[in-house]
């Protein structure tokens, strides 16, 4: 992104100074803006990246047979697709997207603690580099799924103490990011931004960031058992030495579980930023959205063996996960309805941002549907490992988070740069995201009840059809992608030309202080607090 | 930033940071607390807790249960690993021997240890084993060959359901494992 420096006419104190010259700007910086940008621009590679490997996947398994990669590196593949995607592209993405925002939206000057938040950044590049640099080590990189089950994964080859550091790194990174975030949303808000003031893409990132600090030591934790079972002759899940690999799962689930929730709770903060703007209409039900976030919080935390209901659960524990799991499509469903309900009767326009975001209601929902089925453990017993769950996961992360982070990127791109992006393409990137994204995983749940299983590179030939459809889909939305990337570059470099106001959308000052100050926003923003906090929700 | 401010920021940050320690130990922690409910609901019988004197049971000659026998060893271990029969057919309340035997194949002394597993995982607390080669570490002499006996008894409570129970025993090598 180009220097955004803007005379701004608010009082300048000596603190108040513009980026430094030069590309050491970029390591040293410790401007939420500037951290923003390069979380984002990092997220944006390493989503390419991920993709590539995804590509991989679906080029392998356009026909039936071994044609391109050998079993081994296969699986490579999909774990580092996983890894990769998870802890490269759509968590860093979203800190990103907090970095940038939240100080903007709460009216404080930057984020709380922005050395640490420089630090934050360059140790995840530090740990996606170390994972990426498996890939050429002796032994491949680790192949035994992004879960790291014991015992596959003690017998990665050089790679394995590099992948467990790599995750230390991340954590650490992801866990000061958190930090960050409460210190900031807890001590940075301008005065008469209460917390039920604060707009929802604060809140889910204040719940996410306490999930974070919950989580990441926990899977610590359990990787640094897989260490010390490797190396130094612990048994935590080694059978010989009265250890249980099933432990591991269990551990791995009660991070893995909110996990998974972290990647989605900004995205549903997003999603209920974005609709009221272009349904212009205050969000329907906020209060019960911030109680909803906080109960899927609560319930991530209690419902993690129902990724487990194979593994040989006493009945009583199948029972209560599977009740457990199912009380989860409550606060989810209350926030369906009220994006629903926010639309009902808005004078809504359809810019880009909005289409992903109504994309994300219905295709979120799908994925949702999917995962109650799943719920069910007898029924889960079929579905196990099978296309199904590859299918209803990417269901709730690719249109659900993914075309989420577009919007994020369509919606503020203006606010960023002070241009305004390419309408057309930006349309044209939205149909071909949304119809190749059903291609690429719709035939996967059929796939799956079917009963082909996930982590293979080769399969039975009545699967045929349906994952060579798959994977044309997969060409067409990996492909299509690359117009975002052109749209962002050429939106940098002046986009359509034209003139963008402070709001950029109708009336959007209603709706966040973001669209107060000037676009572009300036180097600085809200060194003074400000005056008036927006009071129409959000 | 004024003073003020730094030190609330220090001070949450200080809590935050404590609050991730602590959950790095609420990990370990689980692992304890795994032991404790396994043994509450029964699951994954370890080791030591197998042990049991004979106790007798009256026996069920109307019923017959199928108990099969599966034996293997992990990756290297270096042990020819098998057993008298593949299955055989008993009386609940019966008690029976079979034998287990396994080879050294190294001209050098070796330290193995037998995990036992038993499938369906909710007839284990019904299957009873008073002697078993699984209840201690196993010293192999060089090209030693040895014959180990089984004795096992299954519950007349067991539930109707169940036809079929496989044992199966895992040789891990724990030769060069210090703790031993």
């Amino acid at each position: 992104m180009s220097a955004v420096v803007a005379e701004h006419d608010d009082h300048h104190d000596h603190h108040d100074h513009g980026p430094e010259k030069g590309f050491l700007r970029w390591i040293i910086t410790t401007n939420h803006k500037d951290i923003g940008t390069m979380y984002l621009v990092f997220a944006l590679i390493m989503f390419f990246v991920g993709g590539t490997m995804a590509l991989i996947i679906r080029s392998e398994l356009f026909e039936p047979g071994l044609q391109f990669v050998d079993p081994q590196f296969f699986n490579s593949m999909t774990t580092m697709h996983a890894l990769v995607m998870v802890f490269g592209a759509v968590m860093p993405a979203f800190v990103g997207l907090a970095n940038w925002m939240i100080p903007m939206m709460i009216g404080a000057p930057d984020m709380a603690l922005p050395r640490m938040n420089n630090m934050s950044f360059w140790m995840l590049v530090a740990g996606v580099l170390l994972l990426a640099s498996t890939l050429f080590m002796e032994g491949g990189a680790p192949a035994a799924g992004w879960t790291l089950y014991p015992p596959l994964v003690l017998q990665t080859g050089k790679a394995f103490p590099f992948a467990i550091f790599s995750v230390h790194l991340l954590g650490i990174s992801s866990i000061m990011g958190a930090i960050n975030v409460i210190a900031t949303i807890f001590n940075m808000r301008a005065p008469g931004m209460t917390l039920m003031k604060m707009p929802l893409f604060v809140w889910t990132w204040l719940i996410t960031a306490f999930l974070l600090i919950a989580i990441m030591p926990v899977f610590a934790g359990a990787v640094t058992m897989l260490l010390t079972d490797r190396f130094f002759d612990t048994s935590f899940f080694d059978a010989a030495g009265g250890g249980d690999p099933v432990l591991y799962q269990h551990i791995f689930w009660f991070f893995g579980h909110p996990e998974v929730y972290v990647m989605i709770l900004p995205t549903f903060g997003v999603a209920s930023t974005i609709i009221p703007v272009f349904a212009r209409k205050p969000l329907f039900g906020y209060a019960s959205m911030v109680y909803a976030t906080g109960a899927i919080a609560f319930l991530s935390f209690i419902v993690w063996a129902h990724h487990m209901f194979t593994v040989g659960l006493p009945v009583a524990g199948e029972l209560y996960f599977m009740y457990a799991t199912m009380l989860i499509a409550i606060p989810t469903g209350v926030k369906v309805f009220n994006w629903t309900a926010t639309m009902w009767k808005g004078s809504m326009t359809f810019e880009t941002p909005m289409l992903f975001s109504i994309a994300f209601v219905v295709l979120f929902t799908m994925g949702g549907f999917t995962g109650l089925m799943m719920s069910v453990a007898p029924s889960d017993f079929q579905y196990h490992d099978t296309y199904f769950i590859v299918a209803h996961f990417h269901y709730t992360l690719v249109p659900a988070s993914i075309f989420i982070l577009m919007a994020a990127g369509y919606y503020w791109l203006p606010k960023w740069t002070g241009h305004m992006y390419n309408e057309k393409i930006g349309q044209l990137h939205f149909w071909l995201s949304a119809i190749s994204v059903n291609i690429l995983f719709f035939p996967q749940h059929f796939l799956g009840l079917a009963g082909m299983p996930r982590r293979i590179p080769d399969y039975a030939i009545q699967f045929a059809d349906w994952n060579m459809v798959s994977s044309i889909g997969a060409f067409i939305y990996g492909f299509s992608q690359l117009l975002f990337v052109y749209i962002v570059i050429d939106t940098i470099r002046g986009g359509t030309g034209e003139k963008v106001t402070d709001e950029v959308w109708e009336d959007a000052a209603k709706h966040g202080l973001e669209w107060t100050v000037p676009s572009p926003a300036p180097y600085h923003t809200f060194t003074t607090p400000p005056a008036v906090i927006p009071t129409e929700h959000f | 930033m004024s003073d003020e401010l730094r030190q609330k920021n220090t001070k949450l940050v200080k809590k935050l940071v404590i609050v991730a320690l602590l959950m790095f130990g609420f990990g370990y922690a689980l692992v304890p607390i795994y032991d404790v409910l396994c043994s509450i609901t029964g699951q994954n019988a370890k080791l030591e807790e197998s042990v049991e004197t004979e106790q007798s049971f009256v026996v069920d000659e109307n019923r017959v249960v199928n108990v099969e026998f599966i034996t293997s060893v992990n990756e290297s271990t270096p042990l020819d690993f098998h057993v008298e029969t593949r299955s055989m057919k008993v009386h609940p309340g019966q008690y029976y021997t079979v034998n287990f035997y396994a080879k050294n194949n190294l001209p050098q002394q070796i330290k193995v240890q037998a995990i036992p597993s038993i499938t369906p995982g909710l007839a284990e607390e019904f299957f009873k084993k008073v002697q078993c080669f699984c209840f201690e570490l196993q010293t192999f002499e060089a090209n030693e060959e040895k014959s180990m006996p089984v004795r096992f008894v299954v519950n007349p409570m067991l539930p109707e359901r169940y036809k079929t129970i496989t044992l199966s025993y895992t040789f891990f090598d724990r030769t060069n494992n210090t703790e031993n």
